[in-house]
C-alpha cells in the first residue's frame, strides 16, 4: 500500500482505481490515460510481434510446435468467421484475431495480483497510480467497439453504397411508406447507439467488477491473519473463475465484433 | 468512468493492430495451412490411386494366375492324351510286329517242312528205287524212268 495516510477501504480501492491521467488540453476530455495506453499498446505490440515473430517462420512442412498453437488459433478465429460471415475473409478474420488476442491479454492483466503490481510499479518505475488491466477502462472497450461500430458503417456502404445504406436507414425494418421513415430512423439509431454501448459496457462492466472483487479480497486479507488465509483461498477461487471470464469475454467479445460487422454486409 | 481522449487514442492502436495483423500476420500463416492443406489432400489422393493401382494389379495377377493354371491344366491333359495314344500306337505296333515275327517263323517253319519233306522223298525214291532195283536183280536206268519215279514222288 504506497498511500502515505491511514489505510481504509475507501482509499485503498480508490488508489487502485485511480488513472495515471496526463491532462493535454484544458477541457476534462483532452486527458491521456497513461496506463490504459501503455499497458495496452505494450501487450499489442508484443501479441502482434510474436504472432509476426511466429508467421514469419512458418512453413508449409511440418509445423513446429510454436507455429502449430499459432495455427490452432488462427484455425479457431478463421472457422468462428466462416460460420457465420459469408464472403472474403481477408479483413474481418484477421481484426476478429488482433481483437481476441489483444482482449484476451488485456484482461488477462487483471490476473497479475494487484498489491503486488502496485509495489512493482511504485518502486520501480515510481508510478504511484496505474492501473494495469486497461479493459477496465471504458475508454479502451469504447475505443474498441466505436472502431467495430464504424468498420460496420464502412462495410456497409462498400457493400450497399451509400445510396443503399441510407435508403436502409429510413425503410427498413417496417417498410418504405414515407409515414414510417422516422420510425426506421429511430429504430436503426437504437440499433446503432445500443451495439456498440452494450458490446463495450459488457466487457468493461465484467472486468471492473473482477477487479473490485480482487480488491475486497486484498482488502479482506489486510485485516487479519485469519482474513490473509480467507482472502487467499477465496483469491484463488475468484482466481480461477476469472479465467473463465477473461476467456469468455475476449471470446464474446471477438464474436460481437464478427457478428457487428457480417450484419451490416446483409440487407434486410 | 470518464471519456476522454484516451478512446481516441486506444481507437488508433486498435487500428494499427488491426493493420498489421491483415497485412503482415495473417497472409503468410493461411498461404503456409492452404499449401500444406494442399499437399495433404494430394498426399490422400495419391494414397488412394496407390490403393486402386494395387488393386487392379492384384486383379490382373489373379487373372494371369488362372490363365496360366488354366493353360498348365491344358498342357497336362493334352500330354496325357498323348502317352495313352503313344502306348496305344507302342501297343498296336508291338502287336504288329509280333505278328509279323510269328508270319515269318510259320513261313520258315513250312519252308523247313517242306524242304525236309522233299529230302525224304528224295531219299524214299532213292530207297524205292534201290528196292526195286534189288528187286528186279537188274539195273534200272534212272534216267529212262525219270518220269515214273517222279510221277512215284508225288504219290508219296
Amino acid at each position: 500500500m504506497a498511500t502515505e495516510h491511514e489505510l481504509n477501504a475507501t482509499s485503498y480501492i480508490q488508489h487502485h482505481l485511480t488513472f495515471k491521467a496526463q491532462a493535454v488540453g484544458d477541457h476534462p476530455f483532452w486527458t491521456l490515460y497513461v496506463d490504459s495506453l501503455v499497458v495496452g499498446l505494450v501487450l499489442g505490440v508484443v501479441a502482434t510481434a510474436l504472432l509476426w515473430w511466429v508467421v514469419r517462420g512458418a512453413t508449409s512442412g511440418v509445423p513446429n510446435k510454436r507455429q502449430a498453437f499459432v495455427e490452432l488459433l488462427f484455425g479457431f478465429v478463421d472457422d468462428q468467421v466462416k460460420g457465420i460471415f459469408h464472403g472474403k475473409r481477408d479483413f474481418i478474420a484477421p481484426t476478429a484475431l488482433t481483437v481476441l488476442v489483444w482482449v484476451l491479454l488485456m484482461n488477462a492483466m487483471d490476473f497479475l495480483p494487484a498489491d503486488i503490481m502496485a509495489w512493482i510499479l511504485t518502486h520501480v518505475f515510481h508510478q504511484e497510480e496505474f492501473r494495469i488491466v486497461p479493459t477496465a477502462d471504458v475508454n479502451t472497450t469504447f475505443a474498441l467497439s466505436i472502431s467495430v461500430l464504424l468498420l460496420s458503417i464502412y462495410f456497409a456502404i462498400a457493400v450497399k453504397g451509400l445510396r443503399g445504406w441510407i435508403h436502409e436507414l429510413f425503410c427498413a425494418p417496417f417498410g418504405a411508406h414515407p409515414v414510417l421513415w422516422p420510425f426506421n430512423f429511430l429504430f436503426n439509431m437504437v440499433e446503432y447507439i445500443s451495439k456498440p454501448l452494450s458490446h463495450s459496457l459488457r466487457l468493461y462492466g465484467n472486468m471492473y467488477a473482477g477487479e473490485i472483487i480482487f480488491l475486497l479480497l486484498w482488502l479482506w486479507a489486510a485485516t487479519s491473519l485469519s482474513g490473509a488465509f480467507f482472502g487467499a483461498i477465496l483469491g484463488v477461487g475468484w482466481s480461477i473463475f476469472h479465467i473463465l471470464i477473461v476467456v469468455l469475454q475476449a471470446y464474446i467479445f471477438m464474436m460481437l465484433t464478427i457478428v457487428y460487422i457480417s450484419m451490416a454486409q446483409e440487407s434486410h | 468512468m470518464n471519456i476522454n481522449l484516451t478512446l481516441i487514442a486506444q481507437a488508433i492502436s486498435f487500428a494499427l493492430f488491426i493493420l498489421f495483423t491483415v497485412k503482415f500476420v495473417w497472409p503468410p500463416l493461411m498461404r503456409a495451412i492452404e499449401e500444406r492443406q494442399k499437399q495433404i489432400a494430394d498426399g490422400l489422393a495419391a494414397g488412394e490411386e496407390g490403393k486402386q493401382q494395387l488393386e487392379a494389379s492384384g486383379k490382373l495377377a489373379s487373372e494371369e494366375l488362372g490363365k496360366a493354371r488354366a493353360r498348365a491344366a491344358e498342357i497336362i491333359a493334352h500330354a496325357e492324351k498323348r502317352g495313352l495314344q503313344m502306348i496305344e500306337e507302342a501297343k498296336i505296333s508291338a502287336k504288329a510286329e509280333g505278328d509279323r515275327l510269328v508270319a515269318g517263323a510259320k513261313s520258315e517253319i513250312q519252308q523247313e517242312v517242306s524242304s525236309a519233306k522233299e529230302g525224304l522223298r528224295e531219299q524214299v525214291a532213292a530207297l524205292v528205287v534201290s528196292g526195286a532195283e534189288k528187286i528186279l536183280q537188274r539195273e534200272i536206268n534212272a534216267q529212262a524212268h525219270a518220269d515214273l519215279l517222279n510221277q512215284l514222288k508225288r504219290e508219296l
